[in-house]
């Protein structure tokens, strides 16, 4: 995996010195190892903080929302779930495409930094990977034992980049990604009810869960609405807390591309992807299937209808 | 529980559209057909303009049950927005009962301008299975209660 880096450092340094684009979206190295986050690289010097490791789990592509209105044209690496949302970001008129220069790279799953502390890795002093392991501080894992949660049930493939580096096939995913949806909708009323009562009451409103979701991306949200009596504060009850969650949800249903951000950022750990692929899967079953992002011209589903749509009393099979 | 039903009748939210809901609901009145006095009306240019949060803070505020009329598929005056209306709807009331919340207190019916006899009916029906169903707990927020 090593030298995916070193060709992706090599590429940058070209597209730079060429002067083909004059800044570079990619991962910068963190202090603890784990701890890479996104950044802008605006000289081939500065790519000395550069890296690309099992650590880049976060998504790129929401980041060119600003920085592709910004002058001159700049070059960034998508791994497969971060370019359905730069495809959906494109759909929506949100990134200025001329001004981005894109290269798809390889992604094998990214690790969970919680289930490193959950086996005592506090911080990294080296990490190397292969296709199925990653190996920290000496100790090797199993990818299954170890990646992100969204990383487990991944079945995104590269799109079409302006550029490709990937050496290796993608490894098949572990998981159903509908799974646990599938569970909840076989439980009773009063048992989904005490589940989302439990993960829900966890919810700090910290506003994480929204900031980082490439599909939300107005420059108004409803969450900050001075009048709402919502906005930037505590869920102070049970209602506030399912409604937050219901229009967050909502507010993206039929756009979110199921990157798996939303959870892997919750302080809290709340599982809101089951949230939006509750929305995926009954979109799927009643309207077709549908992948957002996986283009940049289909009608989303929620944009679109049919004369013989399902009547909303219907949807749970006879009134 | 026996006491508290008698004490507290069931309120039911009916967002109606401008163009044929409403004018059933008008109807209904003219042609003396009765409908339960508990369910209040809010008039809206067309169903789609009924945003989820309409229906959140509905509940919020004390409903207990809240159903959706619009005209019928083919008919809307704007053309199609009861077709998103429909497709919005599906999938926000699939997502309540995914919570947990009980799936009868939403409802979408499709009343024309001349159905004012359904429109009674409807309502009637409506408020029956809420009454049933007692007051909404499930998306309540108590310091909107008296
Ligand atoms: S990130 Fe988690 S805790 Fe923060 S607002 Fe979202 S759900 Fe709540
Ligand atoms: S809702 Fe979550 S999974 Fe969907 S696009 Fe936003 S961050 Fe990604």
């Amino acid at each position: 995996m090593q030298r995916l880096k070193t060709a992706m450092i090599e590429k940058a340094t070209a597209l730079l010195t060429s002067g083909e684009v004059s800044k570079v979206l990619g991962w910068k190295k963190g202090e603890l190892g784990f701890d890479v986050e996104p950044a802008v690289f605006t000289s081939v010097d500065s790519l000395v903080d550069f890296t690309y490791d099992a650590f880049c789990g976060a998504n790129l592509s929401k980041y060119l929302v600003e920085e592709s209105k910004k002058e001159g044209k700049i070059l960034v690496f998508l791994k497969p779930c971060d370019s359905y949302s730069f495809n959906q970001l494109i759909k929506e008129h949100r990134i200025k495409k001329e001004n981005v220069y894109t290269v798809g790279i390889e992604c094998q799953g990214k690790v969970d930094p919680y289930k490193l502390k959950e086996n005592g890795i506090e911080f990294v002093t080296d990490a190397s990977e292969t296709v199925d392991t990653v190996t920290v501080n000496g100790k090797e894992f199993k990818k299954e034992e170890i990646i992100l949660g969204k990383c487990l049930t991944c079945t995104k493939k590269l799109l079409s980049y302006d550029d490709v580096i990937s050496f290796n096939e993608k490894r098949e995913p572990s998981l159903d990604r509908f799974e646990m949806v599938k569970k909840l909708e076989a439980m009773t009323a009063d048992e989904r009810y005490a589940f989302w009562k439990d993960q829900l009451s966890n919810c700090i409103r910290c506003n994480a869960c929204r900031n980082v979701c490439p599909a939300c991306t107005c420059t108004k949200c409803v969450f900050d609405n001075d009048n709402s009596g919502i906005a930037s504060k505590a869920n102070s009850d049970s209602f506030e807390e399912k409604m937050f969650h219901i229009i967050r949800a909502f507010h993206v249903a039929g756009r979110c591309t199921d990157c798996g951000e939303c959870s892997r950022v919750c302080p809290q750990h709340i599982p809101l992807h089951l949230l939006n692929r509750k929305f995926i899967s009954d979109i799927d079953r009643l309207y077709g299937e549908y992948q957002a992002g996986e283009d940049t011209e289909s009608k989303g589903p929620l944009t679109n209808y049919t004369t013989g749509d399902v009547d909303p009393s219907d949807v749970f099979g006879g009134k | 529980m026996q006491e508290m039903n008698n004490e507290k009748k069931p309120l039911i939210v009916a967002f109606c559209c401008n163009w044929c809901s409403y004018a059933g609901a008008d109807l209904a009145g003219s042609s003396r057909l009765s409908y339960p006095a508990d369910v209040k009306i809010i008039r809206v240019p067309c169903s789609c303009r009924v945003n989820p949060m309409f229906i959140l803070k509905a509940f919020q505020r004390g409903a207990d049950g809240v159903i959706i009329c619009g005209c019928h598929p083919g008919d809307c005056h704007y053309t199609t927005g009861n077709y998103y209306a429909r497709r919005r709807m599906s999938l926000l009331f699939s997502m309540l009962d995914y919570l947990g919340i009980e799936r009868e207190r939403t409802r979408v019916e499709w009343v024309s301008a001349a159905e004012g006899a359904k429109f009674s009916a409807v309502m009637n029906d409506f408020a029956g299975k809420i009454a049933e169903l007692g007051e909404n707990k499930r998306l309540e927020d108590l310091r909107c209660k008296d």
